[in-house]
């Protein structure tokens, strides 16, 4: 089942072209890892795809244009996990993780048994619950970014969008995060990260789409994706290739060219 | 139901207001009005000065202050409102004498619980105070009262132009450097003791700021400033320690003139027409 | 005690608390009508001076008093939500200034002497352009950083035309008219303004108070807010329109008040959990309590003196938020 089509995508920042007649499509049970250098446009394809951006071209979710879709329909689809880690006021995780049960509760209506028993789950995923009851605003940046995660998990849609998940979490949190959306790429969501950390690009996503300048210049496997050559004309650094416990490894290791070794 | 009654008179009387507030209301047919209230320092004075014994209930609180009223030893016998409409419906009075920058609320809100009141604008000459002590002599059924008042005031005037005119210039130079021009009581004053009014002459109308070059660029022969006993001290007093200020006055004669006869409009506004062509024929025989 | 049993109890006693000062509002005034007497007076339809004196000059006081108070705290709660900023308030849409213009305006010219609702009518006016203008400079779906922009562009031409009146106006009892009536003031309104103010304000309130769900979205920013289902255009027209019905309608009534708007939510805020939906009823019930309260000070302050409410206010709310940057230094020092 295809949860993400999107088709001759072109976006504008200003007058700038920043995507360029791109065509990405998204099944179920995939783990998207969204890679390339910075300024290419992955935090631009994520936010035209939620609808925050006027595009031209066509984007269907789940089979529905998103063109003609209202906000909360849209919010059943797809969540998005931000880059830009906001929490305005003083109130607490769970209130906080609560906010992701929003989108499917009409009007006034209060929290019901089985929205209660999601964020806990949520929570949990996310291990926030020993802090459940803490002001959000006062915890590390670590932990303020799974307490957002797990809104977006509690927001339990087929597809999830997360730009730049891991940045700020320790090891542990980033492995088990990349986990989770593992699990859920298998349960049979889809999941697009856009990710700087190649080696956990590498080892935890299904599959791979490199941008480069607005366009798609690789999408596959990780082991397709990830060769020397490619990083060398992509991101201009030479990278350590190996393998660990049956997944690859990939570390940068220095500049290429005249600068580096 | 008693608040139709209320209502209906009250959008009777809104009625008529609306038609202008200086349209001179017609005599009120029926008995002279027993118990009348005034809420403006103007119509204090003017109602204490034609009002029969015990017709007049209550005057204003400025009525009271000697800065603002030249029958503030007169208020003292009579009783005190502030202005607010629940206090004075509770004075149950027949008539309510108000001006046209009293509170639009209250007094809106007096008509509108059946109160008959009427609204007088401030003076702005001689003939304006006419027409005013003769509309309050009708309201309170006092033509009588009110024609001696009219005859005081011709007389005085008569007096003022039968001396002879000294051909001297004046100016009013108040706090904020504040003057008075054309349109303003103030103008007629001096027009009534034989002054020329240099804020006319520079084409200045109404009640407005004249900067003070153009008044030392004037040289008037006389300055009137304001004789006004404020203990707070206030900013607006500053123009009056300029040095080019004191220059002037130095060179100038400085007539104190009585304010709150300039204020309102009665026939002792005259006083402060008499006070000023004395003070210019004593600086007349100055060599 | 949980998060659901404490806001419950809040919103008791909030109501409690205003339904006394309201109370209070109607016993307060120079006639000595005792306690009973007057809440009988109310609902008599006898026309005689208790009577009047309830249902003309205190009804519509203490009713005005709840409805301005729960205007300026509801929109304040609406506006640092929206904006996601503590310091917002209703005169940041420039709706007070421009209300302030019109009213001024209607004074200068003598239409507010010519016909009664002259000026009432001349403050929405105000209100009307200001919330046009602002909607047309920060675009349909500004970001908060333009609509603050254009709310202060307004505030300040409206502020600068007011000065200008008040300076050219050859006649000094209308200049102090003007002052005065800026400093804001509930004596003597009677019922009409009532009726004049309420259907504006209750369309203001149906606007803002529809805006709990997505402002408590809008905590994770717009982006996000958009992305779980909030309509970011609908939420900008309905906080504009809102507030410019209910505090353009409360401004053409009463004058400028300030500081209700901006200080209530804030005391309210950490009894509600910080949640921007349950700030909304909470600040509404606080502003009442609070211009409730401000009135009844001044009948009781200065009875003989009308003593301004926005002065009131401004009194009270100054020093508070001296407090406020005291406790926010201890905090971060």
């Amino acid at each position: 089942m295809t949860l993400l089509c999107a088709s001759g995508l072109n976006v504008s920042l200003g007058a700038k072209p920043v995507l360029r007649g791109l065509d990405l499509s998204v099944a179920a049970g995939e783990f998207v890892g969204l890679i390339g250098p910075n300024g290419a446009g992955k935090s631009t394809l994520l936010r035209a795809v939620l609808g925050l951006l006027p595009f031209t071209g066509e984007i269907l979710l789940d089979g529905d244009d998103t063109a003609a879709m209202k906000a909360r329909r849209r919010a059943l689809k797809v969540a998005y996990l931000a880059q830009e880690r906001e929490i305005a006021w003083a109130v607490p995780v769970e209130t906080v993780v609560a906010l992701g049960r929003a989108p499917h509760r009409p009007g006034f209506a209060a929290p019901t048994e089985a929205d209660r028993a999601i964020v806990d789950e949520a929570m949990r995923r996310m291990d926030v619950t020993s802090f459940r009851h803490r002001i959000a605003t006062e915890l590390s940046g670590g932990e303020k970014a799974r307490v957002l995660a797990a809104r977006a998990l509690a927001q339990d849609t087929p597809l999830l969008l997360a730009d730049e998940p891991t940045a700020g979490l320790d090891p542990s949190h980033q492995i088990a995060l990349m986990r989770l959306f593992g699990e859920l790429a298998a349960s049979g969501r889809g999941v697009v990260a856009s990710l700087h950390d190649l080696g956990l690009a590498a080892r935890w996503c299904s599959r791979l789409v490199l941008l480069d300048n607005g366009r798609i210049v690789a999408d596959g496997r990780p082991g397709e994706v990830l060769t020397p050559q490619t990083l060398r004309a992509v991101y201009g650094v030479e990278a350590f290739f190996g393998e660990a416990g049956g997944a690859p490894v990939v570390h940068p290791l220095d500049l290429s060219g005249p600068a580096g070794g | 139901m008693g608040r139709r009654r209320a209502t209906g008179a009250g959008l009777r009387l809104a009625l008529l207001a609306a038609a202008g507030p200086l349209a001179a209301a017609p005599a009120l047919a029926g008995p002279a009005p027993g118990r009348v209230v005034s809420m403006n320092v103007c119509t204090d004075q003017l109602a204490m000065l034609i009002a029969g014994p015990g017709q007049l209930h209550a005057v204003s609180m400025l009525a009271r202050d000697p800065n603002s009223s030249v029958m503030a030893k007169e208020a003292q016998g009579f009783a005190v409102n502030h202005a607010l409409a629940e206090e004075i419906f509770l004075m149950e009075p027949d008539l309510v004498l108000a001006g046209t920058f009293s509170s639009r609320a209250t007094v809106g809100l007096l008509r509108r619980l059946g109160i008959h009141v009427e609204e007088f604008a401030p003076a702005r000459s001689f003939d304006d105070i006419r027409d005013n002590i003769v509309r309050i002599g009708a309201l309170l059924d006092r033509q009588e009262r009110a024609g001696e008042l009219v005859a005081e005031l011709d007389a005085g005037l008569a007096a003022l132009s039968a001396a002879p005119a000294s051909g001297r210039s004046i100016a009013l130079y108040d706090a904020n450097s504040y003057t008075t021009g054309t349109g303003t009581l103030a103008n007629e004053i001096f027009r009534a003791a034989g002054l020329t009014n240099i804020a006319e002459g520079l084409g200045i109308a109404g009640s407005t700021r004249l900067p003070l070059e153009l008044l030392i660029a004037a040289r008037p022969d006389m300055i009137a400033t304001s004789f006004r006993e404020y203990r707070a001290p206030a900013l607006a007093q500053e123009n009056f320690v300029h040095p080019a200020f004191t220059a002037l006055e130095a060179r100038a004669q400085n007539v104190s003139v009585p304010v709150p006869n300039m204020i309102c409009g009665a026939p002792f506004t005259l006083e402060a027409a008499f006070v000023l062509q004395r003070a210019a024929a004593r600086g007349g025989e100055r060599p | 005690m949980s998060g659901d049993a404490r806001y419950a109890l809040l919103i008791t006693l909030l109501c409690a608390a205003t339904l006394t000062l309201f109370a209070l509002s109607l016993t307060v005034g120079p006639a000595g009508i005792a306690f009973a007497d007057s809440i009988m007076a109310l609902f008599s339809d006898k026309a005689d001076g208790v009577a009047l004196i309830m249902q003309e000059i205190r009804l519509p006081r203490a009713l005005l008093g709840l409805m301005i108070g729960a205007t300026l705290g509801l929109s304040g709660a609406v506006l640092q939500g929206y904006l996601r900023n503590p310091l917002a308030e209703p005169g940041l849409l420039g709706i007070s200034a421009t209300a302030s213009l019109g009213a001024v305006l209607s004074i200068y010219t003598g239409l507010a002497a010519a016909f009664a609702l002259a000026l009432p009518l001349a403050a929405l006016a105000g209100a009307v352009v200001a919330v046009v203008v602002v909607q047309a400079m920060a675009g349909a779906r500004g970001n908060s950083l333009l609509i603050i922009l254009a709310g202060i562009a307004v505030s300040s031409f409206a502020g600068a035309m007011t000065s200008l009146a008040l300076n050219l106006s050859p006649n000094p009892f209308a200049a102090l008219e003007i002052m005065f009536w800026m400093l804001g003031s509930l004596t003597d309104r009677s019922m009409t303004h009532v009726w004049l103010a309420a259907p504006f304000m209750l369309a203001g309130w149906a606007m803002l108070g529809a805006l709990g769900r997505p402002l408590d979205a809008l905590t994770l920013g717009s982006e996000t807010a958009a992305s779980m289902g909030v309509d970011l255009k609908r939420v900008q027209f309905l906080a504009v329109f809102g507030t410019a019905a209910s505090v353009g309608a409360a401004t053409a009534v009463a004058g400028a008040i300030g500081f209700v708007g901006l200080v209530v939510p804030h005391i309210l805020r950490p009894l509600v959990g910080a949640r921007p939906s349950r700030l909304l009823l909470a600040s509404a019930l606080g502003g009442a309590c609070v211009v409730l309260a401000a009135d009844v000070a001044v009948r009781l302050i200065a009875p003989g003196r009308d003593l301004k409410l926005g002065v009131l206010t401004a009194i009270v709310g100054a020093p508070f938020f001296l407090w406020l940057v005291f406790r926010a230094r201890r905090r971060l020092t």
